[in-house]
């Protein structure tokens, strides 16, 4: 079979693109793997997406693949697609350490029902990426092993928690990863790095095998650099699970399909009032309402829509979240697996667990357990986790009454672009910030999508445009998403990301650095 | 009303961290700060305004009652800090007195 791309070439293919060249044999899937694989040598040691990387195993994956094919067996739509995991999903074969020193090493006895239904697709995993220690974060700082850098500028964070793999595929290491959504963590990391993320409906892609952390709002996701891509790998990954009891035993709403049709005539399409204003950088909203003015212009029907409980949830997510934390991460308790220190013969197991947990947790793994554990106690609980409980009604019931006038809501993704790495790190509260806009639609367990919008005027940086839809409308957003896509993208002249500096200098035969479209940027 | 030193010592209790003076010092402050912001719920959650738990409530989850395999016992102690006999070794759980 002859090959026709250059290993720059495969890089900077789709997902959608590699899995109709290796479905036509003009290319294998070993030859795809490796031109990844290459370049996550060349560019890992500035980016830092992966903990992990599986070279011998995506190879034997890969070889599969080209294996079925030969022998005339049908592939699946994404068959032979490089993916980066997120390290807080169980792999049999590879270490899960959430980004914690507490689970330094540990080798999964099984995989993740995502994991599984990856393999089984013919998706091969190139290995497992960086993230915010149990996905507390917005940044990747929190990661025990250091930070992932953002690909635009390596001085700034990729976002979080997911960001290994926003920068995996913002750096062309891979042309999917998957994340997973608490508080916004599949969004804001695609935001920040000018890729598409998105949080499916809770309960519409399985959580078992998935270190929880907040077991009510934990969501996985697709990160991608095309929206149809995207909608490929949440197809892949959805359905119901009879593993995970939380799972909606429902049809997977129709996303490829919905991103194909990228129509958004006659679609009614809310601003949310409240996702504005002071806080947000100027560049954001600006790039935000130039998207709109476009979704009008496609012929959306666009209105403002008031959700007034809404600048209660990040107060409400901050009782919430580190309150299941509290109770989910009383499971490293050093006596089953991880790490275990100060077991000298004379110390109790009591003393142990509090020794070990004290050296394996981060600053805000304990930050968050100590919160949660004040929110639930006994005098305290009504006053906190009880009238958040309540928010997280009125949020809903905000969401309810939108949906009644539109038929999908909008916002910038976050309220500024990629921040400096440092800037925030021991400053909690302003960490929090980062997820203001995406974590309602966690609250509500509704379907949000994070979609390129542009470059801030005064930085240079991404933005991203949310949208959001109802509970197992999934498809609704995609529409969306890929309609604005192919209009910003006809009106920039090719992919945001395009417009990025390359990392390792040009590829052979391409212009001189300095980056404009039409030589590729990163990569190519 | 101000989250003290104290009080945080008595939550790393309670969350079996055995934090250092430093951490304890550092960490007061910070969450005096978080609670004080979070504890803007408290302006709007009314009376009878109900508690939601999940985002997308699901009842009455069965599943057939079908045997499956278990993990491998190897496999599982593979993984712990320590064994012994085919079992998980852990510290002493009781006092001596």
């Amino acid at each position: 079979m002859a090959s026709t791309g250059t290993p720059a070439e495969l890089t900077g293919m789709t997902a959608a693109q590699l899995a109709a060249a290796i479905a036509g044999g003009e290319v294998s899937a070993v030859e795809v793997a490796t031109a990844h694989l290459d370049r996550i040598t060349a560019v890992e040691p500035q980016v830092h997406a992966f903990l992990h990387v599986a070279a011998d195993g995506a190879l034997a994956a890969a070889r599969a693949v080209d294996e079925r094919r030969a022998a005339g067996e049908p592939l699946g739509p994404l068959a032979g697609v490089p993916l980066a995991l997120k390290d807080v999903l169980t792999t049999s074969d590879m270490p899960t350490t959430c980004g914690s020193r507490i689970l330094e090493g540990w080798q999964p006895p099984y995989d993740a029902t995502i994991t599984r239904r990856l393999r089984e697709a013919g998706v091969v995993l190139l290995g497992k990426t960086n993230m915010d220690e149990f996905a507390m974060g917005s940044s990747t700082e929190n990661s025990a092993f250091g930070p992932s850098r953002n690909p635009w500028d390596l001085s700034r964070v990729p976002g979080g928690s997911s960001g290994g793999s926003s920068a995996a595929v913002t750096a062309y290491e891979a042309p999917l990863g998957i994340g997973t959504d608490t508080g916004g963590s599949i969004r804001q990391p695609g935001a920040v790095c000018g890729i598409v993320g998105v949080k499916p409906t809770y309960g519409g892609s399985s959580r078992y095998g998935l270190v929880a952390f907040a077991s009510s709002l934990d969501t996985p996701g697709p990160l991608a650099r095309t929206v149809l891509d995207a909608a490929l790998l949440h197809e892949v990954i959805s359905g119901h699970d009879p593993c995970d009891s939380t799972s909606v035993d429902a049809p997977v709403p129709p996303v490829v399909a919905a991103a194909r049709q990228a129509d958004v005539a006659g679609l009614r399409i809310g601003v949310v009032s409240e996702l504005s204003g002071e806080g947000y950088q100027p560049g954001v909203l600006a790039r935000f309402g130039e998207a709109v003015d476009l979704l009008e212009s496609l012929g959306a029907k666009v209105i403002e829509v008031s959700c007034p409980h809404f600048t209660y949830a990040l107060p409400a997510y901050y009782l919430i979240a580190p309150s299941e934390a509290s109770s989910n991460l009383a499971r490293f308790d050093a006596m089953r697996y991880g790490l275990r220190t100060g077991d000298d013969g004379t110390r109790s197991a009591e003393e142990v667990m509090a020794l070990t947990r004290a050296a394996g947790f981060g600053a805000e793994v304990k930050r968050r357990i100590m919160l949660g554990t004040y929110a639930l106690s006994s005098g305290y609980y009504d006053a906190y986790y009880g009238k958040a409980q309540q928010v997280r009604t009125l949020i809903c019931r905000d969401f309810d009454a939108a949906f009644e006038q539109v038929d999908v809501l909008v916002s910038p993704t976050t309220p500024t672009t990629a921040f400096r790495i440092g800037e925030r790190a021991d400053d909690p509260m302003a960490m929090y910030l980062a997820d203001l806009c995406t974590i309602p639609s966690d609250l509500a367990g509704n379907a949000a999508l994070s979609v390129p919008c542009g470059l801030a005027p005064e930085d240079g940086l991404p933005v991203g445009l949310q949208v959001m839809a109802p509970v197992l409308g999934d498809d609704r957003m995609y529409r969306v998403g890929a309609a604005l896509e192919a209009a910003l993208e006809q009106r920039w002249g090719g992919p945001l990301l395009a417009q990025a500096p390359p990392l390792i200098g040009p590829a052979p035969g391409s212009a001189a650095p300095g980056g404009t479209a039409a030589d590729g940027g990163i990569g190519r | 009303m101000p989250i003290t030193r104290d009080e945080v010592a008595h939550l790393a209790r309670l969350s079996r961290l055995a934090l250092s003076e430093d951490e304890l010092s550092h960490f007061a402050g910070q969450l005096d700060g978080i609670i004080s912001a979070v504890a803007r719920v408290q302006e709007v959650a009314a009376e009878g305004i109900p508690p939601m738990t999940h985002a997308v409530p699901v009842v009455n989850v069965f599943r057939d009652d079908v045997e499956v395999p278990c993990l491998p016992q190897q496999a599982v102690l593979s993984q712990a800090p320590a064994t012994e006999q085919g079992r998980f070794r852990v510290p002493r759980i009781l006092e001596e007195d």
